[in-house]
């Protein structure tokens, strides 16, 4: 029975695409034109100048922006891997466990309430290196004498950034991971292990093929949502010291909002888009691969 | 015996290791929240001790007392933030939900041509980093003049949040068999009515989570809204928090009672939404 209007789910799908068309298309149209300018907010009459791959060119020299463009796709790269992992840890041990389950399951969403810069704030203060609980708790375990700068010394204030990333997105893998298993039926397991499966060789063969899907719907979700990293590193360091923790976004804001170079700025936030696109559609294809990988096995 | 013994004792480990792990891992969950919810009740003094104070010594209400105590005494507009907080992240979830509706129900119920590459389209948008589009959005809303209005930060959290909805309703709507609004209609409902008797109601808690999701993203959304925002006539909470900070100061207390005063919210509609939203994010998943 289809609907006397033909195309109904075009009709359906109308509002929700003219809104991204005015709010994402064609800002980022006229976002994609002023990066072949020169553009400078304080020199409105530079947006007509056009000025062809200069940005780019100028970008593709700049060792300042490849530096926070490895950095970022290592953040990302390590973020996501021990997200995944921890939270794959975290769902199994609550799997296990016999009672409250549904307490442990509400206790596991806590951090996703919070907001990215309420988490880069809340660890600001824990790592803050005079009056951060961290330091605090060290110094009174007797580990150190003096105060770690966690957020002074570059390397330790990326990981810092780090831990924060982890903390606040574990849950969304986990939580997804969980309710995979939980969705698992139970006789594949027990036949695994009528077969003479080791637990190890159960979770390799058994498990991890049918939650694999679930830990693919996490990864496209937080890489549909990667720059909220943004802002934690925003108000942790923003981008400093020294520049040793600059990401492509705080890049791209200081570049467009400090600097006013918009023209720049606006051929970096490219850049930054195409690193997101290529991170969501490599996971929407991996999701889609698990989906048939399921479908065929089970 | 012997090996019974023995598997006992290893069985009895097992479980102990299982407990003391659940135990760390909720533990390193809710402390950082719990800290921020403890600094708020600390006087400065205590939260600047050296060496630390561990256990609290007085607790006071002192922080939320000056908070709204007015601005020039210690306090910020945090009413004015609240309400602007809430206005626009409840007007931008309602369009975002209808929207989303009507998307989701497209994607559920119709085949049409390049349905799937028109999926990923949507959620491609979804990945524009928000600092990446507010350089052009700060453009086009200062031409427009609706920088610092909550019309434009509506506009920005509908197109935000749509994507992600879409995505959400459709799973609840796959949930719901197909068979059951047939019926209706051939019981002599239009397709419409089928909808809101039918289909709607039975996936209406899964529709209220997405809602629920689309207004903590824009409850919590930073990145637009601090550049899109200018004064306490479109100021959300999460850009006041910036109020407490100076050049090389912190206000710690008053950002972690303000930080408490934002959570509250969050917290309890998490608390309602979680089991739907699950359902929702995997429904598709092994159906395919």
């Amino acid at each position: 029975m289809k609907g006397w209007r033909p195309p109904a789910p075009f009709l359906l799908l109308l509002p929700a695409v003219l809104v991204l068309a005015a709010v994402v298309i064609i800002p980022l149209i006229l976002s994609l034109y002023s990066s072949f300018t020169p553009f400078r907010l304080t020199q409105p009459a530079s947006l007509y100048t056009f000025v062809g791959f200069r940005n780019y060119a100028r970008i593709l020299t700049d060792l300042e922006f490849w530096t926070a463009f490895g950095r970022t796709v290592l953040l990302l790269t390590v973020a996501l891997n021990v997200e995944m992992l921890l939270g794959l840890g975290l769902a199994m041990l609550v799997e296990k466990a016999t009672r409250g389950q549904r307490l442990l399951r509400t206790i596991m969403m806590f951090p996703m309430m919070f907001s990215p810069i309420l988490v880069g704030f809340q660890f600001k203060f824990m790592f803050n290196d005079n009056i951060g609980l961290v330091n605090n708790a060290l110094q009174s375990l007797g580990l150190t004498n003096q105060a770690i700068p966690w957020l002074i010394d570059g390397s330790l204030a990326f990981f810092a950034i780090l831990v924060a990333e982890v903390w606040s997105s574990t849950s969304v893998f986990a939580i997804l991971i969980l309710a995979g298993l939980l969705a698992m039926p139970k006789e594949p397991i027990e036949a695994a292990r009528v077969d003479g499966c080791t637990p190890w060789q159960t979770f390799r063969y058994v498990t991890w093929p049918f939650i694999m899907p679930f830990a693919y719907i996490a990864m496209t979700i937080r890489s549909l949502d990667v720059a909220r990293a943004y802002d934690i590193v925003k108000i942790m360091t923003d981008g400093g010291p020294a520049k040793r923790t600059e990401l492509l976004w705080t890049l791209v804001s200081r570049t467009a909002y400090a600097d006013a170079r918009m023209g720049l700025a606006n051929a970096m936030a490219y850049v930054a888009i195409l690193l997101s696109i290529v991170f969501t559609v490599y996971f929407f294809r991996k999701l889609s691969a698990a989906r048939t990988q399921i479908a065929a096995e089970w | 015996m012997n090996d019974n013994a023995k598997a006992r004792f290893n069985g009895f480990l097992l479980s102990a290791a299982h407990k003391i792990g659940l135990f760390l891992a909720m533990a390193v969950i809710c402390l950082p929240g719990l800290w921020i919810v403890l600094a708020s009740f600390r006087p400065t003094v205590e939260i600047m001790a050296k060496p630390p104070v561990w256990i609290p010594r007085d607790l006071s209400f002192d922080a939320y007392i000056a908070m709204f105590s007015g601005v020039g005494q210690g306090g910020i507009p945090v009413i004015e933030y609240f309400r602007n907080s809430v206005i626009i992240s409840v007007t931008s979830t309602a369009i975002a939900l209808a929207l989303g509706m009507a998307g989701g129900y497209a994607f559920a119920r119709f085949r049409f041509k390049a349905k799937s590459s028109i999926f990923l389209g949507l959620m491609l948008t979804r990945t524009v980093p928000g600092i990446a589009l507010s350089l052009p959005l700060f453009f086009v809303y200062s031409k427009l003049g609706i920088i610092d209005t909550h019309f434009g930060l509506i506009v920005a959290y509908v197109a935000l949040n749509v994507p992600f909805t879409i995505w959400l309703i459709d799973g609840f709507f796959r949930q719901v068999p197909k068979d059951l609004a047939e019926a209706a209609q051939i019981d002599g409902c239009t397709r419409w009515q089928a909808f809101w008797q039918v289909e709607f109601p039975l996936a209406g808690p899964g529709i209220a989570s997405a809602g629920i999701f689309a207004f903590l993203t824009s409850w919590n959304e930073f990145a637009l809204a601090s550049q899109l925002t200018r004064s306490v006539n479109s100021k959300t909470l999460p850009v006041g928090l910036l109020d407490y900070t100076a050049e090389f100061t912190i206000d710690w207390r008053g950002m972690c009672a303000l930080a408490v005063i934002m959570i509250i919210p969050a917290l309890v509609l998490t608390f309602i939404v979680q089991k739907h939203l699950v359902s929702g994010l995997t429904s598709g998943a092994v159906k395919g």
